[in-house]
């Protein structure tokens, strides 16, 4: 066992874990932070994704060590309070707006690697924000009104009105 | 007037058609789901299942006891173990009287038929500790010949993966419509045609490969459990999982809770539910088994396999004389819920919206050493389209015809409708000419003809195509008389209640067990124009055999037919008995009660009003009711359709081909579709994005490929490819409506309507694009090795070159090293 001490979602916390335990597995099981999931085993899905220092990394490739001293952000951290609609990140919001998602298993991975990605390029194209999500499979959406969530979310974060391709008369 | 004024005395907007934003997502957002993994209970024990690495062998010995002694294990158990009490996973469909049936043990006894399938458990306090024990759990195989190929399966003397049956046919299916009386003789119209065509066509396998993981949770409560599962299925589960263990139905609650997707991939009841419940029974402890990704895509049912013989025959001026299927459909080892019955639905369709006079469909379900097929995203109906709209093509190449004129001169006109096919179904309504004009535009059709000219003149090595894939299904699954006719083992109606909580908020409970489609969102809806309640005061509940405990759950695009139906039925009863105690309440005659907006009126008498959520309160205090009624207005109905609905569509293609390295690429993608009455615009939206998604899949990316060994070489993400945002165009969709007439909503059913419409239109558009070339098939999914091959090689491009995936290479799993043979596990390029 090694002892880590973490910040995940502005909480500290101290905890013996085996050195194989994977970051994902820490914050579920031993945290109880069940909003990031596990969807394959490779690193191919994205649905683990979270933030280490600032930067999206799917946690099941990282071990809970390596997160040593570092601050965690999940998908539950990333709203200002308690999810109440007003205090959604803006990604957050997007998705709910545009469509960008169904069953939702994803949906944490890939609100997690937006943001990354908006981080990196404030506004970037739909091509730019196709490839930057190529790590996150969704097997529900066809990923198009994800790119439209992205989109909003972009115009919103940058001040700017909704840039998005909008669902015209549905918008 | 001012503005406000009138918008004020306005009647509140139709929620039906509005593009709610869902009520799911508030949850799914923010990461507060009940995914079952999610689930700790005290003193719960972990699951991990041991599997074959091997295809085909006998069991000839297992040795648990190291396993027994590792760290944190609480036992192993065998097949052996639980073979007095496992019984059989069920199968609901025995299409022909004398189908063979095997029997499908949760857990092998004495011999594995498939890679993946369950030969020992390990039950331990942590799922690492389970895990790692699996490795010392030593099973001696004696190896037998495995059965992969179909063609080879039905050939003479062909070995059988199953010893002690016959042959490796389960069934004959035959349809035929001379026979039927639906049509005329099939043989005597190919035997006067003018032009035949015909083609052999192969679907591959694919993998549902849903997001999130099959998982389950058993709690034992004294003689009671209750199983959490990531299941599309709760209701059927539960009568199932009763029949095959023997424990009672009523001490069994099934709730699925959050469900990560399912695509048909969990209307299944899984060897791994079995085994839960029944290792949950034995041990008295809470159990969870929640498996990796590459047991799901190793373990879970597969979708599709087929290889499709189609004849069509026509006179030279294009007009369809008959259609002969025969199809092999690949059953896998076993047959698992609805294994011999998703190609028996599927001959039905193949027809599609043309107006043969003569059909025969036949159909041989075949057992091979690979892991059993089931439901996957439109079960029967994309195999169906995919062969009926490619052979459209190919008829249309044999008499130099524009394929899309050769497809209007033998539709179904709309003003035909009601029109019986050949197949014997009442195709309810639509305009095909309609939604094909609107693609057309919608794609800028004449601009990139003009184009693909161009290209093919100046001999670009990019070539241009356009494919058209011009389809209709059977949806609202479905008549239960009808089922009983296919020899199904059930009904298809659906189930819901509708309690009035005395604060006036409604809660409405579904037998349609929603797995991201929305349902809490659409139900609203329907039950906030009905009973002319806010939207936000709707809470919909479903998925818990305690709380819904009838239903026949979600597949088959039959929710909003079918389930959204029965919400409407008991909706209009919670009407009916509200307006006797409104009656009451107001001292007036029912007959002179008028029901608008939520609110009773006397006609004629200003201001003699009382709304729905005061009677709901009214009855709830119960001091002044009508004598001959009960004190409540709550209902339950169940709706049985008719008929099928049938969505239909125009789905077109743009695809760019490089000639020099064998890459396709989508230009553009246009649809039409109509699937009646749209009750959320933007859930349909994004249920025909998704289904596109995986129809484009299957003719671009996925397959499940087995070696020659029969082992699973696609058994990860790396290798199995569903596709990324990357991979994917952007999608133009539109929608005629002409409302279903089977159902008081209007709705037709839109879950599978992209995955059954787009596979054909993609390859039809790769093989537009090459066809001057001289390349008439290109096998599925179209790689650029295939593609490249069929163009310079010339014929379909053969199969893919399995040796040279990743699951060789060097990711090979744990489940198959050191039992390949040195031909596979070498595999040609190491």
């Amino acid at each position: 066992m090694t002892s880590i001490n973490v910040r995940v979602d502005g909480m500290s916390y101290s905890d013996d874990v085996e050195p194989r335990t994977l970051l994902v597995h820490y914050l579920r099981e031993t945290l109880g932070k069940v909003g990031t999931v596990v969807g394959c085993d490779t690193s191919n899905c994205g649905a683990c994704t979270v933030h280490l220092d600032g930067e999206s990394v799917k946690s099941c490739t990282v071990f809970a060590v390596q997160a040593d001293g570092c601050e965690v952000t999940t998908i539950e951290g990333v709203s200002s309070s308690d999810g109440t609609d007003g205090a959604l990140h803006p990604v957050q919001k997007a998705f709910h707006e545009m469509h960008g998602l169904q069953c939702g298993f994803c949906t944490p991975g890939m609100i997690m690697a937006s943001i990354d990605l908006l981080k990196e390029n404030p506004s970037p194209s739909e091509t730019e924000i196709r490839e930057g999500i190529e790590g996150n499979l969704c097997r529900c959406t066809g990923y198009q009104n994800i790119v439209r969530a992205v989109q909003q979310a972009a115009g919103e974060m940058s001040g700017s009105p909704a840039g998005a391709d909008t669902l015209g008369a549905q918008a | 007037m001012t503005v406000t004024e009138d918008a004020a005395t306005l009647a509140p907007a139709k929620e039906v058609g509005q593009p709610r934003r869902r009520k799911e997502d508030a949850r799914l957002i923010t990461g507060r789901t009940t995914w079952t993994d999610n689930m700790v209970l005290p003193g719960m024990l972990h699951l991990a299942v041991v599997r074959s690495p091997v295809a085909h062998a006998r069991i000839t010995g297992i040795d648990v006891s190291a396993a027994q002694q590792a760290p944190n294990v609480v036992a192993v158990f065998t097949g052996r173990d639980l073979a007095e009490e496992q019984g059989s996973i069920p199968c609901a469909w025995p299409v022909t009287p004398d189908m063979v049936n095997p029997g499908h043990p949760s857990i092998a006894v004495d011999q594995v038929n498939h890679v993946g399938e369950a030969v020992a458990i390990v039950v331990g306090r942590s799922k690492a500790a389970a895990t790692d024990a699996v490795e010392l759990v030593d099973v001696d195989y004696e190896i037998l010949p495995p059965v992969l190929d179909m063609e080879a399966a039905v050939a003479e003397g062909a070995d059988l993966v199953h010893d002690q049956l016959e042959s490796n046919t389960s069934y004959h299916f035959v349809f035929d419509a001379g026979e039927a009386g639906t049509g005329a003789d099939t043989e005597q119209a190919f035997a006067d045609a003018e032009v035949v065509v015909s083609r052999r066509l192969v679907q591959q396998r694919l993998i549902p490969a849903f997001m999130e993981p099959r998982s389950v949770v058993v709690q034992p409560q004294g003689d009671n459990f209750t199983m959490w599962s990531a299941t599309q299925i709760p209701h059927v589960l539960r009568v199932m999982l009763a029949m095959v263990t023997g424990v009672p139905e009523h001490k069994l609650r099934i709730i699925a809770p959050d469900v990560g997707g399912g695509f048909g991939g969990k209307l299944q009841v899984n060897p791994e539910e079995v085994l839960a419940l029944l290792l949950a029974r034995r041990l008295g402890k809470p159990v969870k088994w929640t498996e990796t990704r590459s047991e799901s895509l190793m373990a879970a049912h597969h979708g599709r396999g087929q290889v499709q013989f189609i004849d069509i025959a026509s006179d030279r001026e294009g007009n369809v004389k008959g259609l002969r299927v025969r199809l092999l459909a690949d059953m896998g080892a076993y047959l698992r819920l609805i294994t011999p019955g998703v190609p028996a639905l599927g001959a039905f369709m193949f027809p599609g919206i043309y107006k043969f006079p003569a059909y025969r469909f036949e159909c041989d379900g075949v057992f091979t050493n690979k892991v059993p097929t089931d439901a996957y995203r439109g079960a029967g109906r994309p195999e169906a389209t995919f062969a009926i709209e490619r052979i459209m093509d190919e008829l249309a190449v044999e008499l130099g015809m524009d394929p899309l004129e050769l497809r209007r001169k033998n539709w179904i006109q709309a003003e035909e409708f009601p029109f019986t096919t050949v197949a014997g179904l009442e195709y309810d309504s639509g305009d095909y000419e309609q939604a094909t004009q609107k693609a057309l535009e919608l794609l800028g059709y004449d601009e990139l003809r003009a184009e693909q000219q161009r290209r093919r003149e100046s001999g670009d090595p990019v070539q241009l195509g356009i494919g058209f894939s011009t389809f209709t299904e059977m949806c609202g699954l479905a008549p239960s008389r009808v089922l009983g006719s296919l020899s199904y083992g059930a009904g298809g109606w659906e189930s819901a209640s509708i309690r009035m909580l005395p604060t006036g908020k409604v809660e409405v409970v579904t037998g349609s067990t929603p797995h991201g489609q929305g349902h809490e969102t659409a139900w609203s809806q329907l039950v906030a124009d009905q009973l002319g309640v806010p939207f936000e005061d709707v809470e919909v509940l479903h998925g818990d055999t305690a709380v819904s405990p009838r239903g026949m759950d979600t597949y088959g695009s039959r929710s909003l037919v079918v389930g959204g139906t029965a919400v409407v039925k008991a909706a209009e009863k919670v009407v009916a008995k509200a307006r006797k105690v409104a009656a009451h309440l107001l001292e007036a005659s029912e007959d002179d009660l008028e029901f608008a907006d939520g609110k009773f009126s006397v006609r004629g008498t200003p201001g003699a009003t009382v709304g729905i959520q005061e009677i709901a309160l009214a009855v709830f205090a119960a001091h002044n009711y009508p004598e001959d009624v009960e004190p409540s207005i709550d209902a339950e109905a169940t709706f049985d359709p008719v008929n099928f609905s049938f969505p239909h569509g125009t789905h077109l293609c743009a695809m760019e081909v490089d000639t020099d390295t064998g890459m396709v690429k989508i230009r553009k993608y246009a649809c039409v579709d109509d699937v009646g009455t749209v009750v959320n615009p933007l859930i349909v939206e994004g249920q025909v994005h998704g289904g596109l998604a995986q129809g484009i899949a299957q003719a671009l990316y996925e397959e499940a490929v087995y070696d020659a060994d029969g082992n699973l070489t696609t058994g990860s993400f790396v290798d199995y490819l569903v596709p990324s945002a990357a991979d994917l165009p952007h999608f133009d969709t539109a929608n005629t409506v002409h409302a279903a007439p089977g159902n008081p909503i209007g709705a037709k059913g839109v879950g599978e309507a992209g995955c059954i419409a787009s596979t054909p239109a993609v390859v039809n558009a790769a093989l537009d694009a090459v066809r001057h070339l001289g390349v008439s098939d290109i096998l599925m999914p179209l790689t650029p090795e295939r593609v490249w091959r069929a163009i310079h090689q010339g014929g379909d491009g053969g199969d893919r070159a399995t040796a040279g995936t990743n699951a060789y290479g060097g990711a090979q799993t744990e489940s198959t090293a050191g039992v390949s043979t040195p031909a596979s596990s070498l595999g040609g390029d190491r």
